[in-house]
């Protein structure tokens, strides 16, 4: 089976179906939910969901990179990125085996 | 941030919605990623990130503890990808607030040149 890309949309859709807001309202509330999300990132916060995964930044320290192409030294500045955990719940999940016990508890 | 603390913040916004229903919309969004990872689909939202599934092939590992070889099946795992936007708002505040680290707040009635 072809692979589809799932998007806002039919985030919305869904909510839509689910709990019959309307399509605009539905649309709205999941622009909501990511920029709040957005928001808690951004503040350097850790976002956690339970049995879906965690969202964490992690502080990276100035190094010296490289460009590949010419070689040429140059410093990278410190930065920080986003980094996503997957609970063991979407791992199962994922790969159609139940989660033990400990890894719903573990949430 | 915790998953109930999105869905207070998110009822104190919406105070025309129920409660459940809150709850009810933050897990269907979640249900909805996680059934789309499940079937192997991926799920982009600009300017947030992008998940999807990547295939690990079987291997031989060892049992750390004991040395022992163990044979690992195939599996998929999840991976998200940080969109653009957000990793350059996390960026820009991250620099802000070192920024202000470096130069403590100037007091007042001090010459601030």
């Amino acid at each position: 089976m072809d692979q589809r890309t799932i998007t806002r949309a039919d985030l919305s859709e869904a909510v839509f179906q689910e709990v019959g807001l309307s399509r605009n309202e539905s649309a709205e509330l999941v622009e909501v939910i990511l920029a709040e999300i957005a928001g808690a990132l951004s503040r350097g916060e850790t976002v956690k969901i339970s049995s879906f995964g965690s969202f964490t930044v992690r502080d990276k320290g100035q190094r010296i990179g490289r460009n590949p192409k010419t070689g040429q030294e140059v410093p990278i500045l410190p930065r920080r990125v986003l980094v996503f955990r997957a609970s063991n719940v979407l791992k199962a999940k994922i790969n159609n085996t139940t989660p033990t016990t400990a890894d719903v508890e573990g949430e | 941030m915790t998953k109930s603390e999105l869905i207070a913040k998110l009822a104190a916004l919406n105070p025309h919605l129920y409660q459940r229903d809150v709850e009810r919309i933050v897990a269907t969004i979640f249900d909805e990623i996680t059934n789309a990872l499940a079937r192997g689909d991926r799920v982009e939202l600009r300017g947030f990130g992008a998940f999807s599934v990547k295939r690990r092939d079987s291997r031989t590992g060892r049992n750390p503890r004991t040395g022992e070889a163990v044979s690992v099946t195939e599996k998929r795992v999840p991976y998200f990808k940080t969109g653009k936007d957000l990793r350059d708002r996390i960026n820009r505040e991250f620099a802000a607030e070192l920024a202000a680290r470096a130069e403590p707040k100037p007091e007042a009635g001090k010459d601030m040149g």
